[in-house]
Parts: C-alpha cells; structure tokens; sequence
C-alpha cells in the first residue's frame, strides 16, 4: 500500500504515514498543491522553515504506461511567492513509485547551518550529515553518490545556486544515463537549500512496485495509448527526430520568436540554432538525436549533443533554453549555447530563468548582445561562486531589472516568459497571465493551436477565443500533471480520439475505479482553484495576472502587434 | 511572378532550404505542394508572409511561401 513518508528537518526525525483518504485518488501535481495548500502557511517566507518542499510521483508512474516517469516537486516558490510545481523527468519517480511512496514530505529547517543527505528506501528515510559533497557540481553530486551507493542509486540534488539559495535554483534529477534532468521552475532548488539538504539518494532494492486492479485492462488501454502517441506526428516522428528546438523556426517564421529581450519577433541567426541544424550537427558528431529522460519513454525528444571532437557536452537540450541564450540574447553559436546548458545543469540553475535574465542583463549593458564568452564566463566566475553580482544574476530577470533599473522585464508574477511572444501569439500571453506558477508555457500550450495545427486552430495574431483557449489547455494540463504523463502525450490527446479515454482507462484499471472525462476535468478545475486561492491567501491578486506593460505599449515586428487584451477580458479567465 | 520557397524539417530531405520560385500568376499553395512531391496530408503548417495560409491560398508575386510538416515542441 502506498504511504506518506514524512521528513522533519527541524528535530530531524522522519515518519512513515498512512495516506488521508481525501489524498488518495491523487497523484503528482493535484498532490503536491493540495500538500502545500494544506501545509503551508501562504504568506510564510518561501525559504523558511514553514514551507514545505513534497515529492510526488503521478497516479501512473511506476507502471508500464509509455511517457508515465514524471515527479512532480512543489512547495510555495521564493521566485513567485505563489503555489509552485515543477515536474521532470529521471529515474527518481519510478523509483519512489515502486517503493510505494505516494509523496515526500520534508517540512522544516535545521537551526545550525548543518548540510544533510537523505536516504529514502524501502524502509524509510534516514537522515545523515553531509560535508563531502558540499559546494560541488550536481555532476560531480551524481558522481559521487553513485561510487558510495551504487550505479542503480536515484538521486535527487541541488548545485552551488541551490545551496546560496538563489531563486533561480532548480532541483536535478539524475536520468537514465546518469546526467541531469530539471525541475526547473519557480526556485524549488533554493527551498531545498533552506532545508539545508544537498541530495537525496533513492534506494530501490526491495521495492514491492506498482499493483495493478485489472492487469487485462490495463494492457489493452496501455497498448492503444502507445499506438496514439506513436501514430501522431508531433510524438512519433516529429519530436524524436528534431527535439523540442525543431519550433525556432516555426515560430521565427509566425514572428513569435522573442528577440533581443523581446523587442522584435524574429533572429537573423535562426538558422543556425535550429533544430534541423541541431540534427544535423547531432548526427555529424556523433551524438544521439534520439534519447528518453525516462525509462518508457517512448516520444525521445532529448538528444546527446557532442562538441566538434565527438566529445559529450549536453543532453535535454531544448527549445527554450536555446531560444533564450540563442534568440533572445542574439548567440548564433549553439556550441556555446550547449556549453551554457552544461553549466547550468551542474550549477543547479533554471535555463529559461537564466536565459531570460540574460536578456535582461544584456539590456543592462551587464554585458554585450551576444556575447557568449562573457555569459559563460559569468554562469563560471559569478553564479557558480555566488560572488554578489552572481547572486543578483542567480535572483533571475526580476532581479536583475530591479537591480539595474530596466523597464523591459519580461516577467509574470516574477517570473521569466519563456520562448513565445505574448503579442503575436496570444493565446500564451493569456496563460502567461493568468498560470497560478507565474509565465509558464507548460501550464496551458496554446502553442500547439494557434502555431502548430493540433487540436484544431485558433489565429495567434487575433483575441477571439485564446481565453477559452487557455482555459481549457490549463484545465486538461492540471489533470495530465497529475498522472505523471509527459505533457507532449497532449498532441496525441488533442488530435486522436482514443488517446484520452485510453489514459483515462489505465487510471482505472490501476486503481479499480471508473473515472470519466467529466471526472478528469473536475480534477484539473480543481486543482487550478486550489492553487490560486493558495496564491491569493499568499497575496497574488488578479492584479498579478497581467503581463509587463512594455507588451501593451511596444508594436513588436514584423507584424506590429501588441498586447491589447483588456483587465476584464484577461479575468474571464476565471469563470469557471 | 517570383515567390521565395522555403522548406523545413523532413521537407528539406532530398530538396532545399530556401529557393525563389518563378509561378505563373494565379497558383495557389497546393499547387507548389504538388510540384514538390509533397501530398495535401503531409502538410502540417502553411505559412504564408508570416501568416498561417491554407492550400487554397493564392500567391502573389514577392509572397514568402514556407511549408512544414506537423511537428511540435516546447
């Protein structure tokens, strides 16, 4: 049977919980938001010892559903000051799920400034003093965990920004090649930081693994989700040839590609941080165009991307953190950019906060429009050491406009707006505003709508229907969160009629319950009304649903557009 | 009339990036498709200056013209 296992940092003991009934048909994002929301007090300081960090896996990770390995992480973020959850990919969620942990509970904060590692096992957690490790790279983390425990070890860990509490600080999670996945948003690494925990190793020996009420059912529906996905073009071929990068183009060509800190819609150098020459370059090097983050992964959109000597530099390495370093901050070099991508994994820092701040920086005249050498030299020099101009950069874009007096911050709730422009695709502009996780394109991707023809077509460049649009997109994305589905099983589901009710089949042959569409949709509006009403206890009004006002006052090339969404009209939003 | 053509992911396979095109006036986009070896279906996104077209659209002389397939990311 599944449990609770529960850390307290404070007194240091840890507990092994039945699960409350209310929690019991929940899993990864509709967990850790209804944890936070009932453990955390909303106006707390985020890196105090009143926050909670929780784990979760997803109601079908553990299984053998295709895409099902994602771990939700969530607390009240220091970035937004609001409800946060960040899912990723790795070996960490599997694991739990099979050792038949529900959530992670860790509550609390040592009073002395003691580092600590966690081990979570079949029998429980155990908490142990941790100096050797203090101060490293999450690669050298990940190294040496594995020498003390073992190849097979789950890891879980922060880097140097995590441990000086940067609110840019992300979690890592080791993957199946024992490199690095992120969850990436909102800070979660500097909560983890506060709690004073350097890693935490996942021991799977012994575990009981996942049951299954109706094996038969669950087969048969397993099977015809798979087929979807593979069937679609986005998840079956699209995707696992060119990656996530393959929409630099796409979007550079519709003119929503932010540009030189978002002040213009398209990159001379497109071309050459694409994903078609990503591939090209990929397959000439010899590296892997084709890689999953977890086992079962059957989309493999990541990639291993070598140097010019067939050398590993990086893998995840996806759109946005190439759109930022690339377009946003005008870096035609995706050497450099791969580079980049290598640092702020061992660093333990969010690439799209990071790659936005550097816009911002740039525009602060931190350093120059493109240069790649000086931004490196500061992920290294600066971030990596926390000197104090490294922590303004590691506090992400807001900080850095705040410190330098730059009105062109491209922020929602504090946070970064990722890879699309809110002008000329609208109908991410409105999930940008209104996401209770701050500027999030994970949250509510119109983009496959208004850009990319699944699910149907709505015009980017116009109002009508982009409400709507989000609404529906957050809603289904709340409930995809929480089963522990990779978020790109939403082009299949958008496009082919058996998906979803073959997903919704698994749920309830895992567990022996009959869930309908209508259920799921309950599930996602209710997840998204827990969250904002946690995040308006925490203070963040409808007020803080608006994008920077540079959108509205801006014409951004080459088609001129603006953001011109009305208070009222962004506010609909929440009628339902 | 001339258009500039530019292809993108699979499409580029066997063909180009970019090309100007000389079309007779009057042809529309499935028309260029067709001329491509590429079939209705395997279009996924027209873009026309910037702008989602359909294959019924009609080019003008200096239009940009770009086809892909579908694909996705983010």
């Amino acid at each position: 049977m599944d449990k609770i296992f529960r850390v307290n940092m404070t007194d240091l003991t840890t507990k092994i919980e039945e699960v409350p009934a209310a929690w019991a048909g929940l899993g990864g994002r509709g967990l850790t938001s209804t944890i936070v929301a009932a453990e955390v007090p909303p106006t707390c300081h985020a890196l105090s010892a009143q926050n909670v960090l929780c784990f979760a896996p997803g109601l079908l990770t553990g299984t053998a559903a295709a895409n099902s390995g994602r771990l939700s992480a969530g607390a009240k973020s220091p970035l937004t000051g609001g409800i946060k959850e960040s899912n990723a990919g790795g070996t960490a969620a599997q694991m739990l799920a099979k050792l038949g942990i529900k959530a992670l509970i860790i509550e609390g904060a040592p009073k002395d400034g003691t580092w600590y590692n966690l081990a979570v096992g079949v029998n429980g957690v155990t908490i142990s003093e941790e100096k050797e490790l203090l101060g490293l790279g999450n690669f050298a983390v990940i190294d040496a965990v594995e020498a003390r425990l073992g190849k097979k070890t789950g890891v879980l860990t922060i880097g140097p920004a995590g441990e000086l509490k940067m609110t840019a600080a992300n979690i890592s999670v080791k993957d199946p090649d024992s490199k690095i996945r992120s969850h990436g948003r909102g800070g979660l690494g500097a909560v983890m930081g506060s709690k004073q925990i350097k890693f935490i190793s996942i021991d799977g020996e012994g575990a009981p693994g996942v049951k299954i009420a109706d094996p038969e059912k669950f087969k048969a529906a397993a099977k015809a989700f798979s087929k979807a996905v593979l069937e679609h073009p986005v998840s079956g071929e699209g995707l696992p040839t060119y990656g996530t990068n393959v929409l630099v183009n796409i979007l550079n060509e519709a003119g929503g590609l932010p540009t030189r800190n978002f002040t213009t819609g398209q990159f001379e150098g497109h071309d050459k941080i694409s994903g078609e020459t990503m591939h090209d370059t990929i397959v000439a090097r010899g590296g892997k165009p084709k890689h999953g983050c977890h086992a079962g992964c059957i989309i493999q959109c990541s990639q291993v991307y070598n140097d010019k000597d067939g050398k590993y530099v990086t893998s995840g390495f996806e759109y946005e953190t190439i759109w930022g370093l690339g377009a946003d901050c005008c870096i035609d070099n995706l050497d450099d950019i791969a580079r980049a991508d290598n640092l702020m994994d061992d660093i333990g820092i969010d690439s799209i906060e990071t790659a936005v701040m550097f816009g911002v920086a740039m525009e602060a005249g931190i350093l120059n429009w493109g240069d790649s050498k000086e931004m490196l030299r500061l992920l290294t020099d600066e971030i990596g050491k926390g000197t104090a101009l490294g922590r303004i950069l590691g506090g992400g874009a807001g900080s850095v406009g705040r410190t330098y007096g730059v009105t062109r911050v491209p922020v929602v709730k504090n946070q970064g707006i990722p890879a699309y422009d809110p002008r000329s695709v609208k109908g991410i502009g409105i999930t940008y505003a209104t996401s209770t996780m701050g500027a999030d394109h994970t949250s509510g991707y119109t983009i496959a709508t208004n850009i990319l023809n699944v699910g149907g077509y709505v015009d980017p460049l116009k109002k009508d229907g982009q409400v709507e649009l989000s609404r529906n997109l957050q809603i289904a994305t709340a409930a995809v969160d929480s089963t522990g589905m990779c978020i790109f099983v939403a082009f299949p589901a958008l496009d082919i009629p058996e998906c979803l009710p073959a997903l919704i089949d698994m749920i309830n042959a895992r567990f022996g319950i009959a869930l309908t569409g209508d259920d799921v949709t309950n599930l996602g509006k209710h997840i998204l009304k827990l969250e904002r009403d946690f995040n308006q206890k925490a203070g963040l009004t409808n007020v803080h649903d608006r994008l920077p006002d540079f959108f509205k006052t801006e014409p951004v090339a080459p088609h001129n557009a603006v953001w011109d969404f009305t208070d009222a009209e962004i506010d609909e939003f929440w009628n339902f | 009339m001339k258009i500039t053509l530019k292809l993108f992911a699979t499409f580029r396979n066997g063909r180009f990036k970019i090309a100007e095109q000389e079309l007779a006036e009057g042809t529309d986009v499935r028309q260029v498709v067709l001329s491509l070896g590429l079939t209705e279906e395997e279009i996924g996104i027209v873009m026309l200056n910037g702008r989602h077209g359909e294959l019924d659209s009609t080019l003008s002389h200096g239009d940009t013209l770009s086809l892909f397939p579908l694909v996705g990311g983010g």
